[in-house]
């Protein structure tokens, strides 16, 4: 299942984070060889994380983490305008409405059906809080992973080779989008709405009718 | 639309504010525009000063101080270092403290529907700007669906506008604009079409969306015609 967690909330869920951390150091550092700072309990954090980041977890059926990625609002401090700026024209992308998205990460063990369950997770994140795009810092790999789930982001520019390929990229949101994401993925609508209810508040009108 | 109009003059006023009161005012100003019954903008500076402004009376003001009603209040505790917007109808007022306040919420006449936007500044600043109003959800929803996007706009220009008052403050080099984002506007102000625009920098465009978006916020607009209209009247495009 997708849940949706921002960095103050991680110590309800410890063991779920760790496994996200220690997946991120596997990824980013042992995989693709990222110049990464991985801590003595194995986990790859940056600084990013420290702002208080929403993280969107896919939980593996045995609590662990099977992929993630993470959100930070562009009005803030974020990695493609601090560290990338040469790779958007040197446009410092600034708007409520549109978040960055980073670490985007998928555990050795998850099932091919995970970025698609992440990617469905962002269409939600999108529909919900009005948010038109996001801008993502994603290596070369994930460009065929982004297009095997049905949401290939227009990229921006890139530098490096190989796997050393660092790319920014563009999403966009359309009710079109979603359901291509949805379909792919697998996953009903009405669950993924469940989810994100589940991890944000349902819609109730419980006490608020007091007053009706 | 003429509402979208009064909303840039309303805006244009805020820019031009260099008081509280007159923020005060333009928070009524826009209460009345968008015709519900409350507005409250409230910030915490990075110094842990608290600052607030709003439609509410007086006496339900006294008497959230009072009741130290911002350790319960589940706007504050579900927003407090979060980044969206929430309805409260998705916070959490299971618990019986949560409850009474929202009892004597409702007694002060703050309303049984809300919405509240979420702002982080720089250094640690946090702000939340809300809405409420007494209807039934229908007519709520349908509201919030409407006017989702001009109060985001507004609580961040709302939030811009209290970060001037920061004493020391440095100037944000995120609201001028980039070469690239001078040229965008440029070409727009010329009256090229957006495809054009993109043909003629040789980006897509959606790119191109991506920038005029950017340009349209760092420049404090509704729209992108708006936009265009205070890049000229700074100055800041030559056409």
């Amino acid at each position: 299942m997708l849940r949706y967690i921002y960095a103050n909330d991680l110590h309800k869920f410890s063991d779920l984070a760790h496994s996200m951390f220690v997946d991120r150091a596997d990824q980013f550092k042992t995989r693709l060889g990222w110049d990464v700072a991985v801590d003595s309990s194995g986990e790859e954090r940056d600084e990013y994380d420290t702002l208080n980041p929403l993280y969107v977890i896919w939980e593996q059926p045995d609590g662990s983490h099977g992929g993630s990625m993470r959100f930070l609002p562009t009005t803030g401090r974020v990695m493609v305008n601090d560290i990338f700026g040469h790779l958007t024209d040197g446009v410092s992308i600034c708007s409520p409405f549109i978040w960055e998205c980073t670490r985007f990460c998928l555990s050795r063990d998850a099932s091919s059906k995970v970025a698609g369950a992440l990617m469905l997770g962002g269409g939600e994140i999108m529909r919900n809080f009005s948010i038109d795009h996001f801008v993502g810092v994603f290596d070369r790999r994930m460009i065929r992973i982004y297009r095997a789930i049905g949401s290939s982001p227009d990229v921006l520019g890139s530098e490096g080779q190989g796997r050393d390929q660092i790319n920014v990229g563009l999403w966009e949101f359309s009710p079109g989008a979603y359901d291509i994401v949805a379909q792919r993925s697998g996953i009903a609508p009405e669950i993924s709405r469940m989810w994100f209810d589940r991890s944000f508040g349902g819609p109730t009108d419980l006490p608020m009718a007091l007053s009706a | 639309m003429a509402s979208r109009i009064n909303l840039d003059r309303i805006l244009k006023i805020l820019e031009a504010t260099s008081s509280l009161e007159g923020i005060q005012d333009v928070i009524e100003k826009v209460r009345d525009l968008f015709e519900i019954d409350h507005i409250v903008y409230h910030w915490v500076d990075s110094a842990g000063d608290q600052y607030g402004c709003g439609t509410y009376s007086d006496e339900w003001v006294q008497r959230y101080l009072e009741q130290e009603y911002l350790r319960t209040d589940p706007v504050i505790t579900g927003c407090y270092q979060r980044f969206h917007p929430v309805d409260w109808k998705r916070l959490d007022w299971s618990s019986k403290p949560a409850r009474v306040f929202l009892d004597d919420a409702l007694k002060h006449g703050v309303g049984n529907q809300g919405y509240s936007i979420p702002i982080r500044g720089p250094n640690g600043q946090f702000a939340l700007f809300s809405i409420s109003h007494n209807c039934d959800d229908l007519v709520w929803e349908k509201f919030t669906e409407k006017h989702s996007r001009d109060l985001i706009l507004l609580a961040h220009y709302f939030n811009r506008k209290a970060l001037d008052f920061e004493p020391d403050r440095a100037p944000e080099q995120s609201r001028t604009l980039s070469p690239r984002e001078v040229d965008v506007m440029t070409l727009l102000a010329m009256g090229y079409s957006r495809a054009q625009v993109a043909e003629t920098l040789s980006i897509s465009e959606h790119t191109l969306r991506v920038y005029i978006e950017s340009a349209r916020f760092k420049l404090g607009a509704l729209n992108t015609t708006h936009a265009i209209a205070r890049a000229m009247s700074r100055g800041l495009i030559v056409v």
